[in-house]
C-alpha cells in the first residue's frame, strides 16, 4: 500500500486514489498528425524503472488530480505538484535506471 | 523416468493425494560460455525464450542459437504465474493462437521427452451478475464458433463440479453461471522451463544465465548484435522475449512500444487435502484458484494500479482477492497464506499480446502477454521461432504485429479477459 500525499488533503492510503499513469502528455490538434504520431499519442506512454512523473486523481477525498514523482523499483515518492504548474526536476535517485520513451 | 515416492508419514496433511515429484536430475542443460557469434540470439531466459530456442532450433534448423538470461533460468514470471492454461477467448485471432499453444500443451511432454504434470483438470471461469453472464455466454458462443471446448455451466452445475464453492444468492459476489473449458488445466510451470531448456540444450541450443543484455548493436537499422555484462556477442537475428523489462529493452534499440509494467500477484496456502479438482476462475472479483499437485492452494490476485518494476505489490490487492475467495470458498478460512509473491507484467492497451516485427531489421520482439503468458508458453515460442526464422510472422500472430497501434486493428481482449488471463 503507497500512502499518497495529496496536496489538498495530505497522506492519505493508495486505495483512496486513482491511477492517471503518465504525467504532462498534451493533448494534440489531432488533424496535424500522421496516423504514426497518432498512434503515438494514444498508446506509446513512458515505461521508466526508476523516477516516474504519472498523474493520480484523489476520488475518494478532494476528487481533485494531481501529480508526483514516484520511483517504479523502490516506490518512493517524491515532489509532488499540480496540473499547470511547473513540473520539478526528477529526483536524483540511485535506484533511477532506463528512461523513459 | 522414475518417480520417486514422497516420504512424508502417513497422516502428514496433504500426504494423501499429494502427487510423488521426481528428484530434479542434476545436469539438464549443458553449462557453457558465450561464444563471439549466433546466428539468433534469444534476449530473456524465461518460458517463452526457451520455447522460441527450443522450436528454432526443432522446427527450422537453426540450432547454433544462443538465449541470455539476465538472472537465472525461468525466475521472472515464468516462476511467479499461477500455471492456469486454457483457450477459450473471445475473439478469433486470440482463440486460433491460444489453441495452437493448447494443442501443443497436449503433446509437450512426449514432444520434449520430459513431464511437466500438465493436468487437464478443466478451467471454470465464474460470472456474477447479469452483464458478467451476456458477457460470459458471449464468450462461450464464440468458443463454439471457433470449435474451442466450451461449456456454459448453471449454478447448480458449477457446485456438482465444485462441491466446496458457495452458490447462496444472498452473498456479495453471487454465482450466476460459469463458462468451462474441460481441456484447460495447470502444468509445474518449472518444469516446463526445464524440459525446454533441456530440450533446446540437447538440440544445440547455448543457454546463458547471468548475461545481461545491455544494448544492440545497430548498423543502418539493422541489427548486429548485442552489448551483454559479458561483452558483444555478434547475431544474424535477435529475439526480445523479456516481460516485465521489454520496453526498457525496446528502448535500448532506439524504439518505443506501447507497454507499461505492471506486478501482478500470487500466494499459495499450505498443502492441504484435495478439495479442489479443477481450476475456478472470476475475473470481476480478481480471484483464481487451483489446488497444486503436492496440495497447496494456488492463488492469483490482480495488478496493482500503477507502473513497478518491485516484484512486489501492495497487500490490500490481496486482502481484496481473499475477501472474494473466502466467500465463493467458505472453508478457505481456515487456510493460512503462506507465502505471497509479485512478478512484473507487460500490459499492451488492448491486453493482448505482441508479437512480430520491430523498427528494427532482423530485431523482433514478444511481448504484452501481460497477466496470462503462461498458457502461451509452447504456442508462443512456437510463432515466435517462426516469425524469426523467416523474418515474417506467422499467420496466427500476424494479428499481433506492433502496427496494429497505427492501423487501428486491436485484438480488445480486455473485456474478455478482464486482467484475470
Amino acid at each position: 500500500m503507497l500512502y499518497i500525499p495529496c496536496p489538498h488533503c495530505g497522506l492519505r492510503n493508495e486505495t483512496e486514489f486513482h491511477y492517471g499513469a503518465e504525467a504532462g502528455v498534451a493533448y494534440p490538434d489531432p488533424h496535424a498528425l500522421t496516423d504514426s504520431e497518432w498512434a503515438k499519442y494514444l498508446y506509446i506512454r513512458a515505461n521508466p524503472k526508476g523516477w516516474f512523473a504519472e498523474r493520480w486523481v484523489h476520488f475518494a477525498g478532494c476528487g481533485r488530480w494531481f501529480n508526483l514523482w514516484r520511483n517504479t523499483l523502490t516506490h518512493e515518492i517524491g515532489p509532488v505538484w499540480l496540473p499547470f504548474t511547473t513540473q520539478p526536476k526528477s529526483p536524483n535517485d540511485i535506484g533511477q535506471e532506463g528512461s523513459g520513451s | 523416468m522414475t518417480n520417486t515416492q514422497d516420504n512424508l508419514s502417513p497422516g502428514t496433511i496433504g500426504r494423501r493425494r499429494a502427487a510423488a515429484l521426481p528428484e530434479q536430475p542434476p545436469k539438464l542443460w549443458k553449462t557453457v560460455k558465450p561464444k563471439k557469434a549466433y546466428d539468433a540470439v534469444i534476449v530473456g531466459g524465461g518460458g517463452h525464450g526457451l520455447a522460441t530456442a527450443y522450436y528454432l532450433a526443432k522446427n527450422h534448423g537453426l540450432t547454433n542459437v544462443a538465449v541470455l538470461e539476465k538472472g537465472w533460468l525461468a525466475g521472472g514470471n515464468t516462476a511467479r504465474n499461477t500455471t492456469i492454461i486454457r483457450s477459450n477467448y473471445l475473439w478469433d485471432e486470440s482463440a486460433a493462437i491460444y489453441e495452437h499453444s493448447l494443442k501443443l500443451w497436449e503433446t509437450l511432454e512426449e514432444d520434449l521427452g520430459y513431464e511437466m504434470f500438465f493436468s487437464q483438470r478443466g478451467v471454470l471461469t465464474l460470472a456474477h451478475s447479469v452483464s458478467d453472464v451476456r458477457s460470459k455466454r458471449r464468450n462461450f458462443f464464440a468458443n463454439a464458433l471457433n470449435g474451442i471446448d466450451s461449456e456454459w455451466l448453471t449454478p447448480a452445475e458449477v457446485k456438482k463440479l465444485v462441491p466446496i464453492i458457495n452458490i447462496s444468492e444472498d452473498v456479495r459476489y453471487p454465482v450466476a453461471g460459469a463458462t468451462y473449458q474441460p481441456r484447460g488445466g495447470i502444468a509445474k510451470h518449472d518444469w516446463v522451463a526445464w524440459g525446454f531448456a533441456k530440450a533446446a540444450s540437447d538440440l544445440g541450443v547455448d543457454i546463458i544465465q547471468g548475461t545481461e543484455v545491455t544494448g544492440f548493436d545497430i548498423q543502418n537499422n539493422k541489427v548486429q548484435g548485442v552489448y551483454t555484462s559479458r561483452g558483444t556477442i555478434a547475431a544474424g537475428r535477435v529475439g526480445i522475449v523479456a516481460a516485465g523489462h521489454s520496453s526498457l529493452l525496446a528502448n535500448l534499440a532506439g524504439f518505443s512500444i506501447p507497454i507499461q509494467s505492471r506486478p501482478l500477484q500470487a500466494l499459495v496456502s499450505p498443502l492441504l487435502e484435495q478439495v479442489l479438482n479443477t481450476v475456478v476462475m472470476s475475473s470481476a472479483v480478481h480471484v483464481y484458484v487451483s489446488q497444486a499437485h503436492k496440495g497447496e492452494l494456488v492463488m492469483g490476485a490482480g495488478t496493482d494500479a500503477f507502473n513497478s518494476y518491485a516484484q512486489r505489490g501492495g497487500f490490500h490487492v490481496i486482502e481484496h482477492q481473499l475477501a472474494a475467495a473466502v466467500e465463493l470458498f467458505p472453508i478457505f478460512s481456515r487456510a493460512q497464506v503462506l507465502r505471497t509473491w509479485g512478478g512484473i507484467v507487460d500490459i499492451a492497451p488492448d491486453a493482448s499480446p505482441i508479437i512480430g516485427l520491430t523498427p528494427v531489421e532482423n530485431l523482433f520482439i514478444n511481448t504484452g502477454w501481460g497477466t496470462g503468458g503462461f498458457k502461451a508458453t509452447p504456442g508462443s515460442g512456437w510463432v515466435m521461432a517462426y516469425t524469426m526464422a523467416h523474418g515474417n510472422p506467422h499467420e496466427l500472430n500476424r494479428p499481433f504485429s506492433l502496427d496494429r497501434f497505427e492501423t487501428g486493428h486491436l485484438i480488445d481482449e480486455h473485456g474478455a479477459a478482464g486482467v484475470a488471463h
